[in-house]
């Protein structure tokens, strides 16, 4: 049943991915309606796949690679279905609809339930833990599209060759304050997400930091984005650089999220692979 | 009322003072549409008078007497100049030809700016009066509902509106994909001339609202100041202006550049980066070209304008074909459905006909039944309706067929030879209802496409 409603959820993100590429190039609000539609009856469907097996489970079900790629990918979309309700910013969808897919496929890919279950999972702290660090990897995700479209619409500019794609992406100042909105909220959720790992890790292992690869990767990640939303603040970086670093900063997050997942051991691998 | 035609001018075919002269007259207290009831050879009439254009778009019978009417009406209208003198500016379009030109007008390829979007509100408001008036009918209400839907499909469709075709408005669409919202920016004017002065000009369009300006004499300044609503500045304070404003016009005829690599580049801290646009009207250029490498700056000069336009210019073309297109496809269906009105009279002969013959035979019928109850009576007039009704059925499914086919015509003779229509003289009060009622229904059932 879950894997049928996970089939569906995929089918439907393709859908609304194919939408909004066609929207890319033709701008006509009946592709748009569709193409968000599609992501939205996904994001439902989605959600009811993770919720059944979470009850299955006992705990969210983050408990492994497969499982964490699907649950981003459900945050992700949820996160761009509400920027898009607030902020309008509808070509975003031609950036944030693939890589849902492709977390989606990837998640599919990779072999569920590898590892025997501890009991230390099953805790709210966990839920919050991963929660709060996903929420803040999707408003990142946000961050690295708008930055890509800046370095591709700023190209057009600074070049002065002006195609279609430099009338359907929109002006640089909103890319850039997109940028910057995903970062200022996504910064403190991935704070206060780290401290509650940390705390849990303090309460259930000997001690807060044990040199494991992902905690080392997520410290470094956060500091990248502490340097850009520095910089942001006190200095006035903007444009170029701010979106090359929410593109470095989202590699960053990547190679913590899944890198260190796949090809790394740890004690996050006790439950993460 | 089988024809349409457009009878107008617009600004390419008559001079401004005509056109005012025309444009006020329509605006008078006597609005050209009362005159219709007047008018013998009219069937359904709308006028549409903008600065740009004044057309009149009617049904009748035949053109050249309706034509004859209503430019008596213009005459009438403007008072003096005679008919000579108007003949040479007015330009006359029949049936399908008035149809695209209509369309044409609606999707804004008629207009002096192309692709400007006003002209759709100025038709809507002419045909709400138009309705007000009740100077429109079956024909006319559609083709206007139509031309709505045409200028939606064109502007969906094709790029026609979005490309700049003027250097200072392809620098204003720059400044747009470079700072969204211009409200909030301020402009720096230095130096003068037509196109940095349109340039700024659209600007304060957009919304802007502060500006300011520096030349080297002192009266000009003042008196850009006072045109834009700026501040003036002196000369030498351009540098520390930098500073504060986002948009950066310059069009001096200093043979040296004004502003350096180095004068900008030092000043984008203080600035905290936020970006800077530099449109360079001038020639020889007032800005060093190599100002483009410096992050968050954009420089764009007369050249790089120029390029711009004559893409864009290419690219209106293509858009403009293919606007056509859809136009002619638009124009064609109208005119196919138009062409199923003809049949309208046909069917209409035909209901009627049964109709007597049927409250004959059963007025006489049920004269030699006074026995009969109230219920009895209604019964039987149920069932010859009935009958009626059922027998007709084929052969109006079948004019409504054939009614946008080429042999439309053949088959009405058919028709009306076949149930013998030609003698339905003998009308009285209760079948000229039906009739009406009749009508209608057809009509209602061609509007909305039932066949």
């Amino acid at each position: 049943m879950e894997t049928v409603l996970l089939i569906t959820t995929t089918a439907c993100y393709l859908c609304g991915t194919v939408g909004y590429l066609i929207y890319l190039f033709k701008e006509e609000d009946p592709i748009h309606r569709t193409a968000w539609g599609f992501l939205l009856l996904g994001a439902l469907v989605h959600i009811s796949a993770i919720l059944a097996r979470s009850a299955r489970e006992g705990h969210l079900a983050v408990s492994d690679s497969a499982e964490a790629l699907s649950f981003f990918a459900f945050i992700l979309v949820t996160t761009y279905l509400l920027a898009q309700i607030r902020f309008q910013i509808r070509i975003l969808g031609s950036f944030v609809a693939p890589i849902a897919v492709l977390f989606m496929l990837g998640s599919s890919l990779l072999p569920a339930d590898m590892v025997p279950k501890t009991g230390i999972i099953k805790s709210a702290w966990v839920a919050l833990h991963v929660t709060l660090l996903f929420s803040a990897n999707a408003l990142f995700a946000l961050a690295f599209s708008a930055g890509v479209m800046y370095l591709l619409q700023e190209r057009h500019i600074k070049r002065k060759s002006l195609g279609r794609l430099y009338l359907r992406l929109p002006s640089l100042e909103r890319l850039d304050r997109i940028n910057y909105v995903c970062i200022v909220i996504g910064f403190p959720l991935m704070t206060l997400g780290l401290v509650s790992g940390f705390v849990y890790a303090g309460a259930v292992w000997p001690s807060l930091w044990s040199w494991d690869p992902k905690e080392i990767f997520a410290v470094v990640t956060w500091a990248i984005y502490a340097v850009l939303l520095h910089e942001r603040l006190a200095v006035g970086w903007r444009g170029r650089r701010a979106a090359w670093l929410a593109i470095f900063g989202f590699s960053a997050v990547l190679v913590t999220f899944l890198g260190v997942n796949l090809f790394m051991e740890g004690h996050h691998a006790a439950f993460v692979r | 009322m089988g024809r349409i035609a457009l009878l107008g001018m617009n600004h390419k075919s008559a001079p401004v003072e005509i056109r005012e002269q025309l444009a006020l007259a329509c605006r008078g207290e006597v609005h050209p549409l009362q005159a219709l009831p007047r008018l013998e050879c009219v069937g359904e009439l709308y006028v549409l008078s903008t600065c740009n254009r004044v057309e009149f778009l009617f049904t009748c019978e035949v053109i050249d007497p309706a034509v004859r009417e209503l430019k008596a009406v213009l005459m009438n209208h403007l008072g003096h100049a005679g008919a000579d003198d108007l003949d040479q500016f007015l330009y006359l379009y029949e049936d399908i030809d008035a149809v695209e030109h209509l369309f044409r007008v609606a999707s804004s390829l008629d207009s002096m700016v192309v692709g400007e979007p006003q002209i759709l509100g100025q038709i809507k408001a002419a045909y709400r009066e138009a309705t007000e008036y009740r100077t429109v009918g079956v024909i006319l209400n559609r083709l206007l509902h139509k031309s709505f839907s045409v200028a939606k499909r064109v502007r969906s469709e094709t790029r026609i509106g979005s490309l700049a075709v003027s250097i200072s408005y392809a620098a204003v669409e720059l400044a747009r994909k470079i700072f969204g919202d211009l409200r909030e920016k301020r402009i720096l004017l230095i130096g003068a001339g037509e196109m940095a002065e349109l340039a700024a000009e659209h600007l304060r369009a957009q919304g802007v609202r502060q500006m300011f300006v520096a030349n080297r004499t002192l009266e000009r300044a003042v008196e850009l100041a006072r045109r834009f609503k700026a501040d003036s500045i002196p000369f030498s304070h351009i540098l520390d202006t930098l500073k504060s404003v986002d948009i950066v016009i310059t069009s001096t005829g200093s043979t040296q550049p004004i502003l350096t690599h180095g004068d900008i580049k030092s000043r984008m801290r203080e600035r905290r980066n936020r970006p800077l646009f530099f449109i360079d009207i001038a020639v020889p250029r007032d800005v060093e070209s190599r100002v483009n490498e410096i992050d968050n700056v954009y420089l764009y000069d007369i050249d790089d304008l120029k390029g711009i336009v004559e893409l864009n210019k290419e690219e209106r073309q293509r858009e403009a074909e293919r606007a056509h297109h859809i136009i002619a496809e638009e124009a064609l269906k109208f005119s196919r459905w138009l062409s199923t009105l003809d049949v309208v009279p046909t069917i209409v002969a035909l209901r009627r006909k049964a109709e007597i013959i049927r409250q004959n035979e059963l007025n006489k019928t049920l004269s030699h039944l006074p026995h009969f109850s109230e219920k009895d009576k209604q019964a039987i007039v149920l069932l010859t309706e009935s009958i009626v009704k059922k027998l007709l059925h084929n052969p109006i499914i079948f004019l409504k067929k054939k009614s946008d086919r080429d042999s439309r015509q053949q088959v009405m003779d058919f028709a009306q030879q076949l149930f013998n229509l030609t003698d339905g003289a003998e009308l009285n009060g209760s079948t000229l209802e039906v009739e009406e009622a009749a009508y209608q229904g057809d009509l209602e059932a061609f509007k909305f496409g039932k066949k």
